[in-house]
């Protein structure tokens, strides 16, 4: 009744092929985005934004990045994790090096490290497919994990071996360090999330993403149609690394204020495996959904039964969240194998007809 | 030039120097290479059967083993803890099929990968409930399985063997040369590799693959259980082994997925390599190169031979 788009006319072909044709979405994410950037710094507390929003966004992020590898270029990366650790170290020494210049520039920057460092492991994507490709990502984890921890020169050469964020100002107000206050460190990173995903997007929907998908349904019919595949296929590692890497420094700097490589380990790497997968392969939304589940799931088991008066034991609390998670994992993979993006776009389907059965 | 020396010189030199260090060394990666065999034989039979990559065969391995420990300890014999165990194993392979693989059919590759991760939480969560997160003692002995060492006396120097090192070789080859005939005698083995070829063409012969699929996880759960018992003899049962696990994943690259004597081959080299370039060329970039080392010989393998050292060739249509 409300979702309806009759009435709402094309009359240019740009209007046709836009990314939100029907006004009511548009107006939903405008409504979203007031909601994300006024509502919740403005109402929620100091809990709801450093321990749920910000891991949230950063996760978010690092999803869209692997979903930019997996979901639409086809190829299986199990090193997201090493690619952020790549980030958050390159974002370290860069400030190390140049205290004075501006955190944003070099959150960016150190993204582009990681791109480098992606298309590096990158390059066997040529030759290797499928699952041998994954395990052989599985080489990039184990190595950036290591070096985190040989390579004293990527800390500073600290004997606690963990990289401290200094404080760092942004027109004045201190955006990392003790000092931030959670409401700043938000709004920078939902800042720098919503520009990164329209980005994003924009890629998807062009040329690039068109090539990426033809790739990922079938690499050699797309060769034949005349995409270099090795350009492509790097390019797709790159931006995935660069989004991976982003995550990385912003997760460092805008979220933990301080890290160790332990931070970086390969569970990590399938946590945000998870979230692409049942959030929805190939959908940016899905990215958002799949890290919303996996992140707040845990969150929600641990509150639960202190909130209901039942008492369990911290341990079996725990023991009891790895058998939920892996049930509803099973349980999601079947009743939607592709993701709650899919299951979004069938509510809204349903929502078109409601409340006339057709 | 030094640091040529030191990397393709020196550790040669090493190597002419003291035969018997080197010779040790190879031992213990022979015998590391073994169990990553075993568990990379696993992922094989059910890749082969199913097409599954099973993520889960790492925490099978843990699980086997807990569960068999864990029976010992509430004061069932030794081996009837054994065959109950099995039987625990065989019913994870009806639940996985009836559970997962069944309303699973069809979906993509990545979809049956990740359900497999759902199995591997549930199975971690199921078991720190029911066994506790601490590590535990296998009862090597109450199997009759050896312990002490023996020593040799070669090439100038003394070579130290653990007999319970040479039991999990033996004990693998005997696994191997069973499961081989079993593959490829029986009825079912058969069936097994009919499936393995075209699930349609096996279904259209009257194969059950539900059937199949419930043999072929509980083969690799009997797998599972054994190298269960080998690596927790070696070490401790508990859930790092996991960790460890994932070291079967090179080997099966190398070796290839589909293929038995790949994931054997595979192994052995990878554990050889592994052991060989920690103790020459580690202690050049600062040591615990072992944590990736395997990935790189056999992503330089892979190269060359994208399908794995013996996987079947990979052929391309449009």
């Amino acid at each position: 009744m409300f979702y309806r788009e009759a009435g709402q006319f094309k009359t240019s072909y740009a209007a046709d092929m836009a990314v939100f044709p029907i006004r009511q979405d548009r107006i939903g994410l405008a409504v979203i985005l007031m909601i994300a950037f006024v509502g919740i710094p403005l109402f929620g507390n100091q809990f709801f934004l450093s321990s749920v929003m910000i891991p949230f966004l950063v996760f978010s992020l690092a999803a869209i990045g692997l979903n930019i590898l997996t979901g639409y270029t086809g190829l299986i990366s199990l090193g997201t994790a090493a690619f952020m650790g790549v980030g958050a170290y390159a974002c370290y020494k860069l400030t190390t090096f140049f205290p004075d210049v501006n955190l944003i520039v070099w959150i960016l920057a150190s993204g582009f490290v990681s791109a480098l460092v992606g298309v590096l492991f990158g390059l066997p994507s040529l030759r290797i497919k499928g699952f041998y490709l994954a395990v052989a990502t599985l080489a990039a984890q184990f190595f950036l994990q290591w070096s985190f921890v040989r390579v004293p020169w990527l800390y500073n050469y600290n004997t606690s071996g963990a990289i401290e964020v200094p404080e760092h100002d942004l027109f004045g107000i201190p955006i990392t360090g003790p000092n931030a206050l959670p409401e700043t460190r938000y709004l920078v990173l939902l800042t720098i999330v919503t520009v990164l995903t329209w980005f994003a997007s924009n890629l998807i929907h062009g040329r690039i993403g068109r090539a990426w998908m033809a790739v990922r349904d079938m690499d050699i019919a797309a060769e034949l149609m005349g995409i270099k595949l090795l350009d492509t296929k790097l390019l797709a590692f790159a931006v995935s690394s660069f989004y991976a890497g982003v995550a990385g420094a912003c997760m460092v700097f805008l979220w933990y204020g301080s890290a160790e490589p332990e931070v970086f380990t390969i569970n990590q790497s399938f946590l945000i495996l998870f979230m692409v997968i049942i959030g929805g392969l190939g959908s940016l939304l899905g990215s958002f959904l799949g890290a919303a589940l996996i992140y707040m799931l845990p969150i929600a088991l641990r509150v639960l039964p202190a909130s209901l008066g039942v008492p369990i034991a911290a341990a079996t609390v725990e023991h009891l969240q790895f058998i939920i998670v892996g049930a509803l994992i099973i349980f999601f993979l079947i009743v939607e194998p592709h993701g709650l993006a899919r299951l979004w776009q069938t509510g809204k389907q349903k929502l078109r007809m409601w409340p006339f059965p057709y | 030039m030094d640091i040529l020396y030191k990397i393709f010189v020196d550790p040669f030199v090493q190597m002419g120097a003291a035969p018997d260090l080197l010779v040790q060394t190879m031992w213990e990666g022979l015998v590391a290479g073994v169990l990553y065999a075993l568990i990379a034989l696993g992922f094989v039979l059910i890749f082969k059967a199913s097409g599954v990559f099973n993520f889960a065969q790492g925490i099978m391995v843990v699980f086997a083993g807990l569960t068999l420990v864990g029976l010992h300890e509430m004061g069932v014999p030794a081996f009837l803890a054994v065959i109950l165990t099995l039987g625990v194993m065989f019913l994870i392979a009806v639940a996985v099929e009836r559970v997962v693989l069944r309303p699973l059919v069809n979906q993509p590759d990545i979809i049956l990968f990740m359900a497999t991760f759902g199995i591997t939480y549930l199975l971690i969560g199921i078991g720190e409930l029911i066994f506790g997160g601490n590590p535990k003692r296998m009862i090597a002995k109450e199997l009759y399985l050896p312990s002490g060492s023996v020593e040799f006396q070669t090439l100038g120097g003394f070579v130290q063997l653990q007999k319970i090192d040479i039991a999990a070789s033996v004990i693998a080859a005997i696994m191997i040369a069973v499961l081989a005939f079993f593959f490829q005698k029986t009825r079912i083995g058969r069936a097994l590799r009919a499936v393995a070829d075209s699930h349609k063409a096996a279904l259209s012969v009257g194969i059950s693959l539900n059937q199949i699929w419930v043999i072929v996880w509980f083969t690799a759960g009997i797998v599972a259980l054994v190298t269960g018992i080998m690596w927790g003899a070696r070490s401790d049962v508990s859930f790092a082994l996991q960790i460890i696990a994932l070291k079967a994943l090179p080997v099966l690259i190398l070796g290839g997925f589909t293929s038995v004597p790949g994931a054997i081959v595979g192994g052995l080299i990878i554990g050889i390599g592994e052991k060989l370039g920690e103790f020459y060329w580690g202690p050049l970039v600062g040591g615990g190169i072992e944590s990736w080392l395997a990935y790189f010989i056999a992503l330089g393998f892979l190269l060359f031979r994208p399908q794995g050292l013996f996987g079947e060739k990979i052929i391309e249509r449009i």
